[in-house]
This record gives structure tokens, sequence and C-alpha cells, in this order.
């Protein structure tokens, strides 16, 4: 028997208003994301695949359809529900990495630990093996301005993975890298998929980006190609 | 657990200017805040401790102070008789009939003039029962002869008034022989001679004021009752306490509503000043916001965040406020003491009770201008406070 797919989606519909306007952003889209899967969502801007994104990751609402991962059915949640719901099971990783500035790279990684009942011994743990990971443990008392664009990003997919969820959810993960930083990053992100059985869900611009995806999708006018 | 103190913290040492700037603001808002309270508690101090309370100060009826007293010989005397006026160790009752006048005396420097209380005392009763004052220069005047003793801060401040020095008032030339010291109560600011001489200078036929000290304190309602009751009397006791008590009362009232109106005045000023910078902190972090609220922070972590960033804010105001304010200390006032028209020199007082008020107070007004500030922050629609960023 096969693995239930860890994303399923149904008949999933969103529009956004503008003033008196409704502008339809996806129109019912259905479609599923096996456990395990390195997945680039391509599309021209507009076309509805940050909103997609965002709706997986539970940080937007649709107006119609369901969204089930990993068997939890997040349509339904309320704004609380869905705050506990991403701590635990969401890593985000931006184009532009949204580290907080006054805090160190360690401080960065261990924030969604905060949100745990995780004593400061087991977070430190946490965060340290997660640096390690990335290869950043002798950054961690690093401010952000210290740090170059790629190992910015590192630490935020430090942050990402740091309380093991299931899914991560990048935004143009390398929209704002030189290409070096931006392969060593895609490289990093293969190996969470294949190494740790991470679920990775990209948007992106980059063809470079969605070559190194296990899978890529079209999205135009708020519709799977 | 939620967004860490250290977050709410740095993020004011980031912008240590714009928070140094602010918190000046509501400091200055603390700072006349604490030094009025602190003002309207030295002045009720000095004469508060003017006062003993086993000592009983009687005085002509309905009148508020000794300056507009006047206790007639006979009936100075029928008080003297009392039983409850305690006996002195050379078998003499504890009492003092004194004489209290103001003159008008020109200030050292600024020749300005300014009225002085006077007091003629009984020697050496007066001095028994003020065990506060303290000859510390010269000697106490002889009887019979025109010599007078000055209080601390007289002798310094006013023309004339220093040891060996002459004071010329009642048409005689007066020869200060002493100085003395009597704390922070209310006597430093008083000349003293003999009782006797000065009513002959002043052609003053009646006491001011009978003061004694009570046999036993719990006495004194006894005491009260009967005195004010006699026909023969028209005089009216209150506990020494009391008496400079209720003459500070008006003073440091009137002392607190200023202080009050000017503070709310002020206040609003602050408060407003650390609504735009919470709200610039606000829409300077919308993106980080944004972030925090997609790891999973809810909307009461982000405000919280926000409000403990402005209650800091206010925090650092009030310490800048009290550390100012705690500098008044080292300076002393002399004022117009309203109920008896005379100089009083006092100190602004720092207590306890007055640099928690302070600082509750620097924390209310950062709540309130962090409030809206932080509610927007955490009213944010993620999707839209990430796009921000852009």
């Amino acid at each position: 028997m096969t693995e239930p797919p860890i994303v399923e989606i149904r008949n999933l519909s969103k529009s956004y208003r503008r003033g008196s306007q409704i502008i339809p952003v996806l129109s019912g889209i259905s479609f599923d994301i096996a456990r395990g899967e390195f997945l680039a969502l391509m599309g021209p801007s507009g076309s509805g695949k940050s909103t997609l994104l965002n709706l997986i990751a539970g940080i937007d609402f649709a107006d119609t359809g369901s969204i089930q991962i990993a068997g939890v059915e997040i349509t339904g949640l309320s704004e609380t529900e869905l705050a506990h719901w991403r701590a635990g099971n969401v890593g985000f990783i931006f184009q532009f990495y949204n580290l907080i500035p006054v805090l160190t790279a360690f401080e960065n990684v261990e924030l969604p630990l905060l949100l745990t009942h995780l004593t400061r011994k087991e977070r430190r743990e946490h965060v340290e093996a997660v640096l390690s990971v990335v290869g950043l443990t002798d950054r961690m008392d690093h401010y952000p301005a210290q740090l170059s664009g790629g190992q910015q990003q590192r630490v935020a997919i430090a942050r990402a993975i740091v309380t093991d969820p299931e899914i991560l959810v990048a935004d143009e993960p390398t929209g704002d890298l030189d290409r070096a930083s931006a392969e060593e990053i895609l490289s990093l992100m293969d190996r969470l998929v294949t190494e740790f059985g991470k679920t990775v869900i990209m948007v992106t611009h980059d063809p470079r980006a969605a070559e190194k995806a296990h899978l890529v999708r079209h999205l135009e006018k708020g519709e799977l190609q | 657990m939620g967004i860490p103190i250290s977050y709410s913290f740095r993020n004011l040492w980031t912008r240590r200017l714009t928070t140094v700037l602010t918190a000046s603001g509501m400091g200055l808002v603390v700072f006349v805040f604490a030094a009025t309270l602190m003002l309207a508690e030295g002045l009720q101090q000095t004469l508060v401790q003017t006062g003993s309370p086993d000592n009983v100060v009687v005085l002509r009826k309905s009148s508020n102070s000794e300056v507009q007293s006047g206790v007639e010989r006979t009936q100075a005397a029928l008080v003297e008789t009392q039983p409850e006026v305690a006996i002195g160790a050379d078998g003499q009752p504890l009492l003092a009939k004194e004489l209290v006048v103001l003159i008008n005396l020109q200030k050292r420097g600024t020749h300005k003039p300014a009225n002085v209380v006077i007091r003629g005392v009984a020697t050496p009763a007066s001095f028994t029962l003020r065990p506060a004052v303290r000859l510390i220069e010269g000697r106490l005047p002889h009887p019979g002869l025109a010599e007078v003793i000055a209080g601390k801060s007289i002798a310094r401040r006013f023309k004339g008034a220093g040891l060996g020095e002459t004071l010329r008032f009642g048409m005689r030339d007066w020869r200060v022989v002493g100085v003395f010291d009597a704390g922070a109560t209310g006597f430093s600011s008083e000349i003293w001679g003999d009782v006797e001489q000065m009513m002959q200078a002043f052609r003053r036929p009646v006491y001011s004021s009978v003061i004694f000290r009570l046999r036993d304190s719990s006495e004194f309602d006894e005491f009260k009752s009967r005195i004010e009751g006699d026909p023969r009397l028209t005089v009216e006791a209150k506990r020494e306490t009391r008496y400079y008590l209720d003459q500070s009362e008006a003073m440091a009232k009137f002392l607190r509503i200023l202080g009050m109106v000017l503070t709310i005045v002020f206040s609003i000023g602050a408060v407003i000043g650390a609504t735009i910078t919470m709200y610039a902190a606000v829409a300077n972090r919308v993106t980080e916001i944004g972030t925090l609220r997609a790891l999973g922070f809810r909307r009461r972590d982000i405000l919280s965040a926000f409000v403990i960033e402005s209650l800091l804010l206010g925090l650092c105001g009030g310490i800048l406020g009290v550390i100012g304010a705690s500098f008044m200390q080292l300076i002393t006032i002399s004022t117009m003491n309203w109920q008896s028209f005379s100089e009083l020199a006092f100190s602004f007082t720092l207590t306890l009770g007055i640099f928690w008020k302070s600082l509750f107070f620097s924390l209310v007004m950062g709540l309130i201008g962090g409030t809206l500030p932080a509610f927007r922050a955490s009213r944010m629609n993620i999707v839209e406070a990430l796009r921000s960023g852009g």
C-alpha cells in the first residue's frame, strides 16, 4: 500500500477584494503532494503561486475548498489554532531571510522553540544540532547584519527545521542570493528532503532552482497546468 | 513562553537615540511629578517635625496660627496651674509663655525684604520643650538684655542676623549672641529672644501662645475639653504636631494640586511622544511582526512584546526623572509659609513612596503610549505584513 500524500488539496478557491472588484486568484485547484517531495511551484507573477503557498502554510484563509495536511484539515482552524499548528508543522524560508535583526543567529533559531515546552538546555541542544546541519556552529553568536546573505539564509533554514516540522515552505529562497550561495542553499534544501525526509514546497521564478526540485508544477491564472 | 523580553529591550537599544529622546520627554514629566511631591513632602516634614506629640499649644480660639493669636497674662496663668502640665527637674512647670511677632528683614546679597518670625521665649522651658533646638555657636541671651539668638538658616541668609551682628527691630538694636540649629524644623527659620524683653519692645500686652509638656500624653483630650469649656478662658488647645500639620496642610495641598495639574498636562505630551515612537517602531518592523506570527507566535505575544517595549521605554523615562529629582534634595528652598506669612526654609524630600509613585507613573505613561501601536501590531494581517518587506 502506498503512503497517503502529506498534502491533499481539494477544490481550493481564493479571491481578493480590491475596492468593489473581486479578483479571483485560485479557482478550484485540486492536487496532492507526496511525503518527502521537493516540489517547485512556478508561474508568472499574479498566477497565485504565493497565495497557494500561503494557504498551505496556514497564514492565509481560503474562500472555499479544503486543505488536509498530514490528516489535519487546516481550513477549519481558528487563528489561534492555526498559529499553534504552524509552530509545530511548518517551517518557513523567505526570500529576504526575515531574521530578527536584534537577535543573534542562535536566538533567531531558538525563537520557534520558545513556543514549545522544552527546557533551556534542551533548546540549546536542538539549536546547536540544526546549526551544525547548516554548517554555522561557529557563527551562532553573530547578528544577522554580521552574516552574508547565504549565511543568513542558512540561519533561516536552521530556524525553519529546528522544531522538526514535516513541511517546509520556501518563497523564492534564492531570489536575493548570488549564484554560488543559491547553489549552496538549494543543495541544503535537497539534503533536507533526501537525508531528513522533509517535504519542501518552493515557489520560484528561477529555472535553476526549479531544476533542483524533484517535481515542478506550473500555475497560470489560478489553475494548475 | 512568548517572545523574550530581550527582544523588546534590544529593539530599544538598537534605536538608542530615539529611545533616549522619548524617554527624556517622559523623564521630564516624571521629574516635575516627583519634584512637586518632594516639595510638598519636604514642607510637611519640616513643619511636622517642628512639633512634638507630647507638647500642647494653647492659642486664642479660632486663630489658626501663633501670629494671629493672643493669650492674656491672666489666662496664661490659669493654663499654667492646670494639673496636666508636666513639672520639670527644677520643680517648675514645663511651660513656656511665648510671643510671636513677624518682622521684616533684608536678605544678604539681594537686600530683598522678607518676613521673619521673632519668638519671645522663656528660658529654659522653651528649650526643654524643643529638644531639637541646639545652640551651635555663641551663648544664650541674658535675661534683661537686648540680645537674641538666630536660627541657622536665618543667620546665614539675613543681613545682620549672623553671630556678633546687630539687628534693628522693635525700636531697639539687638545683638545676635548665638546661633542655634533646629534640624529640619521650622524653628531654624526663627529668631529667639527673652519674651519679657520682646513684649516691651513690641508693646504687646499679651502672649501669643502657651506651650507646655503634658504630664501624661493620654490626658490631652481631658485637658482640651475642660479648658475649652472653661468660661474664663477663650482659648483652644492643640497637640503641637497637629498644630504644625494644620499649618502645612494648605500649602502642601496647593503644591500637590499644582504638581498634579502640571504633570497631567505635560504627561499628555509625553504620552503622545511615546505613541509616535512606538508607532514608528511598529511601522519599521512590519515584516518582523509578520515573520513572528508566521513562526507561530500569537497575536497576544506580539501585543505583549510591544507593550513591554513601551513599558521599558516608560521605565527608562521614570529612572531618568527620579535620578534628576533626587538631585533636587541638595537644594534648600525658602518660601513664604502662608499660614504665618514668614520665611520657612525646607528641602525637597525624596521618600520611598514618592520613588515608587514616580516609577509607577512612568510605567502608566508607557502603557498608555504603547497600547494603540501594540494593538495595531498584533492585528496585522500576516500575508500583508510579510509582503510589505519586499
